[in-house]
């Protein structure tokens, strides 16, 4: 189908962009990638009177890495993603998991803060945001904040952004020496969504965890960390019982969803299975 | 003379000598047709799977901007329509079907009301203006409860929401069953597709100035369509003149027909402007013809050594909400006719219940019913191996037709004879390119290590190129089973060919040449091969059933011949000699044993046009057509063979290689043919592992309503495939050929599930039901654990 009719503004700032959404909230939606928003709007399912593209604004691009950290655009595409050899250098998943999304056509327009933002429930980057320990920074009327990613998500589709907020950019702490990441991800056959994603990091001192993160997507109505299973491990050896075990707990750690693709028990058990893998990769 | 030997066309594996312009973006499909005042349909679809109509508020759609006409169905009964059947088993009950619904709605997508605006925009924004008032009644989806006592009823005319009930029998299967050592029965679910092509469905209805309509549509059978189109809007079939240009994509759904073929037409009148509809994705999913859905319930006898005695089968086809084009035939004549497959069984009975229900109509869908029937007699003789611990390829081999046996009559058929083949040949050939001794080992060796890998089989023969005409007229088919083709030489000695088949991506352009090329001995860059415009084509069929080498390329081939016949006459009057003394080769005709200087096909062209030296008798001209109907049909086989392994911990598949030997007589080119065989396969691994419709059973809401539910397989869902070849020329035709385009899709499904079965026998799983996706086998192995664990 074809959309309804809108009006259509290319913002070339983001105060510029904060100004268009506060005069009308609801009436108004950001374009960025529109990898969303587009199909949306060719169903019908959204009719908004104004569509802002924030597309144009040099404040929501770039990927930097300083001393301190990370900072990613909120406009940086998949593919960018995919292909910055700095990034890739400091943390090889973010090429791994960009490889993972969608096919090239979608990855050369969809953007990491469009996918964070919509908060879909088995999108990819938020369960590598939630273990990276990523910091979201939102722009609004009244200055900058930055949320921690595993409190970004509050349901399926909504996150703590204010109907006026934009999705700024995302800061990630610059990983210790010897952290690794891997993101495991089944993928649904139709949609290419994560059925369920799993990204793990973990840091080995002397044969034992000293460090751990664990983000994951498409499980649950958000994507969330996996605290338990990471409390569990810190300390102890990367065996096959003690991985065996916090798999397990992860795997009970939220109610899954159930549709008539995949039941909640079998989600459950892509967690553990999945958690499983990615712990053995990292183990050796 | 000229003694150097022309190199044979057919057989050449030639490059598509189409592809040129769809690669460089040139194909010209019906949407980029856009005429100057060309107005816009869309249409208002049945939000509910059975309802009555209460009221139909047009008002404010018809004030909206750029709106010229808003019409719901009341308006338009008794103008046009009903959209009647094609193919209608003697017997059935037909539900009536208006183009538009009046006073009911019976699916979720049915057309309830329309608009013609002069932008889509302000179509798309009308159609949100209308006011529909439904009373909703209760709805049924599944074919097994649309049968039961006290199911919600369709239609007045169809008690029991059965049309169709079709008998097959040969031998005594009740005295087969007690002469056997075992009888075991199965129920096997043959799951709903959507037959998605990349183009969805267009049309462009365009009032000429001599009072003329010409149409444009994406179809397979465009002279069936100016028929229907004329017959059901009520225009002189000779004012209608049917295009169908680059075509997208058929795979048997632009074969039927549409309410929307026929309100363009209707409306384009009425309004005296051009008139186009486009098929959004979401509007195909639930209004293009769906394909397969059936249940069926089979028995089947055999001994303690493999030999099946018999074999007993209930079909219900799911033939939706009402009797589309051919929706009597598929379930019935095309799938249990074959239901013993390539399996000598002489004790056969089948019943066939053609049942609708509350959803999109179900037609044909590439292979239509052959897939069925393959699937019933796969499954059953897989399901025989497995109860008796034998080898499936060793329990195929002592059932199979013998070589000697062709043509092959099953169970005593009066209407199924398969022309030829040689089963045990395809297998042998498959099983050494698939190493399947070695495979097996290493199955066994890797079971002991947690990895789970599988080998399927499948067989199957089917029949291609409906035909004769006199025969179809038996089974209900409103429709011949010829084809026609025109070979006009020009006087420079080339040729242009109209032929009545449809191209829709096979390639004809290349293989019809080839044909030509074989025949005329003229290079093939001198034909040009014209279809898809009723205008210019004489007559024809199109493209379905796999029938355009067989009927399609013979009728080329006929005419072609005939062109030579006659090239010959004229030839003998320039070398002043007898006819008979001629002989034509390397493209010159001369006279053997003589230094008479040979004359070319062009000069013979030439004189076929100037006619100043014709022989008494002849006329002049070069230009001959053939109503070609053939007086048997072929049968194409094959053997194909997967190797996979299962993930138990996660139910995912990997195809870990696929191999197809295929008999589909002589080929033309093998590498258009293998192109045939990998769509058909990547559509049967499709219908295995990925593809299926839903609707709620409690609502009939189409689940799978867009191609982020309904998964359509990418590139990396799919295996290399093999494709190899067997050539057993089939009788019934001069080229020997015997149909192609089905083949891949009838073998993959039962060959695919027989893999991922063959892997989870440890686990002790004998049945599962398409598509095999990952929740679905990890639930079977979870069953099977804790079964095993009590």
């Amino acid at each position: 189908m074809i959309p309804a009719a809108f009006d259509y503004v290319r913002a070339s700032s983001l105060a510029q962009a904060i100004d268009l959404l506060r005069d009308d909230p609801d009436g108004t939606k950001l374009l960025a990638g529109g990898h969303t928003l587009l199909p949306a709007l060719k169903l019908r399912l959204a009719s908004p009177e104004l569509l802002v593209d924030i597309s144009g604004i040099a404040e929501l691009k770039g990927i930097e890495i300083s001393e301190t950290g990370i900072r990613i655009g909120a406009l940086a595409t998949h593919a960018e993603l995919f292909a910055s050899e700095p990034l890739y250098r400091e943390l090889p998943v973010f090429r791994q998991a960009a490889s993972l999304i969608a096919d090239p056509q979608v990855r050369n327009r969809g953007t990491i803060g469009g996918s964070l933002a919509n908060a879909d429930p088995a999108a990819d980057w938020p369960a590598v945001a939630v273990a990276l320990q990523a910091e979201i920074e939102i722009v609004g009327p009244n200055g900058l904040r930055r949320v921690a990613t595993r409190d970004f998500f509050i349901d399926i589709f909504s996150t703590v952004l204010e109907p006026d907020e934009i999705l700024a950019s995302v800061h990630i702490p610059r990983p210790r020496t010897g952290m690794h990441f891997i993101y495991r991800k089944i993928r649904h056959p139709a949609s290419g969504f994560a059925v369920v994603g799993i990204a793990v990091g973990v840091r080995l001192q002397e044969g034992a965890v000293d460090e751990i993160s664990i983000g994951v997507t498409g499980a649950a109505n958000h994507a969330f960390a996996g605290q338990r299973a990471s409390d569990f491990l810190i300390g102890k050896t990367l065996s096959q019982d003690n991985i065996e075990q916090a798999a397990q707990l992860l795997s009970e750690t939220t109610e899954c969803l159930s549709d008539r693709y995949a039941s909640a028990e079998y989600r459950a058990n892509l967690i553990r299975i999945e958690t499983r893998r990615a712990l053995f990769a990292l183990a050796s | 003379m000229n003694d150097t030997t022309a190199i044979r066309l057919i057989g050449q594996p030639l490059k598509r000598q189409e592809d040129f312009k769809f690669l460089a973006g040139k194909g010209r499909y019906v949407d980029d047709v856009r005429l100057p005042g060309m107005l816009h349909m869309a249409v208002l679809r049945s939000p509910h799977a059975h309802a009555k109509i209460r009221n139909v508020d047009l008002s404010a759609a018809k004030v909206a901007p750029g709106v010229r006409l808003v019409l719901s169905g009341k308006a338009l009964a008794g103008k046009i329509g009903p959209i009647v059947p094609n193919w209608v088993i003697p017997g059935s009950k037909v539900p009536f079907r208006p183009v538009v619904a009046t006073d009911c709605v019976r699916f979720v997508g049915e057309c309830v009301a329309l608009v013609v605006a002069e932008t889509l925009a302000e179509a798309y924004d009308a159609v949100g203006r209308i006011e529909v008032e439904y009373d909703v009644l209760p709805a049924v989806i599944d074919e097994e409860v649309a049968i039961r006592e006290g199911a919600p009823q369709l239609h007045d005319n169809v008690p029991g929401n059965i049309t169709t009930i079709y008998k097959v029998r040969g031998g005594d299967y009740q005295n087969a069953a007690r002469a056997a050592d075992h009888v075991i029965g199965l129920r096997v679910v043959n799951n709903r597709l959507i037959p998605t092509c990349m183009e969805t469905r267009a049309i462009v209805a365009s009032p000429e100035p001599d009072g003329t309509l010409t149409v444009y549509i994406g179809s397979q059978v465009p002279h069936m369509h100016r028929r229907w189109i004329a017959e059901t809007v009520g225009i002189p079939e000779h004012q209608l003149r049917v295009v169908a240009p680059d075509i997208g994509g058929g795979f048997g759904a632009k074969m039927h027909l549409y309410p929307e073929d026929l309100l363009c037409p209707y409306l384009a009148r009425e309004l005296d402007a051009p008139v186009k509809w486009w098929e959004s994705r979401s509007e195909s999913h639930q209004s293009t013809s769906h394909g397969r859905a059936h249940t069926e319930n089979i028995e089947v006898a055999f001994r303690n050594d493999g030999k099946i005695l018999g074999l007993k089968v209930e079909t219900l086809g799911n033939v939706g909400a009402y009797l589309s084009n051919m929706a009597s035939g598929g379930p019935t004549v095309n799938t249990v006719n074959f239901g013993t497959g390539t399996y000598k069984i002489d004790d056969y009975e089948a019943i066939s219940r053609v049942v609708v229900t509350n959803t999109v109509p179900v037609d044909a869908y590439r292979g239509y019913g052959r897939p069925e029937g393959a699937y019933i007699a796969e499954r059953a003789i897989d399901a025989v191996a497995r109860h008796l611990k034998l080898d499936q390829v060793d329990v195929r081999r002592k059932n199979f037709v013998q070589p000697a046996e062709f043509p092959y009559r099953p169970y005593g058929s009066t209407g199924v004879m398969y022309d030829s083949g040689n089963y045990q040949g395809l297998l042998d050939k498959a099983l050494a390119a698939f190493d399947y001794e070695g495979r097996r080992s290493e199955c066994q060796a890797l079971r002991g290590s947690g990895i789970y890998r599988g080998i399927g089989v499948a067989a199957y023969t089917h029949m291609c190129g409906m035909a004769p005409s006199r025969r179809l007229a038996m089974s209900g088919f409103d429709r011949g089973g010829w084809e026609s083709a025109r070979v006009s030489i020009d006087s420079s000695g080339r040729a242009t060919i109209y032929s009545g088949s449809m191209s829709q991506g096979q390639g004809h352009i290349t293989s019809l040449s080839q044909i030509a090329a074989d025949v005329l001995q003229i290079p093939i860059e001198d034909i040009d091969i014209v279809q898809g415009d009723t205008r210019q084509v004489q007559a024809g069929h199109g493209t379905f059933n796999s029938r355009s080498m067989a009927v399609g390329g013979s009728s080329v081939h006929v005419s072609s011949q005939r062109i030579v016949a006659k090239a010959k006459k004229i030839a003998a009057g320039m070398l002043e000699v007898d006819e008979k003394d001629v002989s034509y080769s390397a493209g010159a005709f001369s006279v053997p044993g003589t230094d008479i200087a040979p004359v070319t096909f062009p000069k013979v062209a030439r004189m076929a046009y100037v006619g100043h030296k014709l022989p008494d008798g002849v006329a002049p001209g070069l230009d001959e057509t053939v109503f070609y109907d053939p007086t048997g049909m072929g049968s194409p086989s094959g053997v194909h063979l997967a190797y996979v392994e299962v993930d138990p911990e996660t139910g995912i598949v990997d195809i870990l290689d696929y191999v197809a030997v295929d008999d589909v007589g002589t080929l033309i080119n093998p590498r258009l043919a293998a192109g045939q065989i990998h769509g058909g396969v990547v559509q049967g691994i499709a219908q295995a592992l990925y593809e299926e419709v839903s609707y709620d059973p409690d609502n009939g809401q189409l689940l799978t309503g867009s191609l982020l539910d309904y998964a359509v397989p990418r590139a990396e869902h799919v295996p290399n495939i093999r494709s190899l070849f067997q050539q057993t020329a089939s009788p019934t035709n001069p080229i020997g050929v015997k149909g192609i385009g089905e083949s891949g899709s009838i073998a993959a499904p039962p060959c695919m599930v027989h893999a991922v079965l063959d892997a989870l026998s440890p686990f002790g799983i004998k049945h599962l039901d398409m598509p095999l996706t990952p929740p679905r086998v990890w639930a079977a192995v979870q069953q099977a654990r804790m079964g095993a664990a009590q």
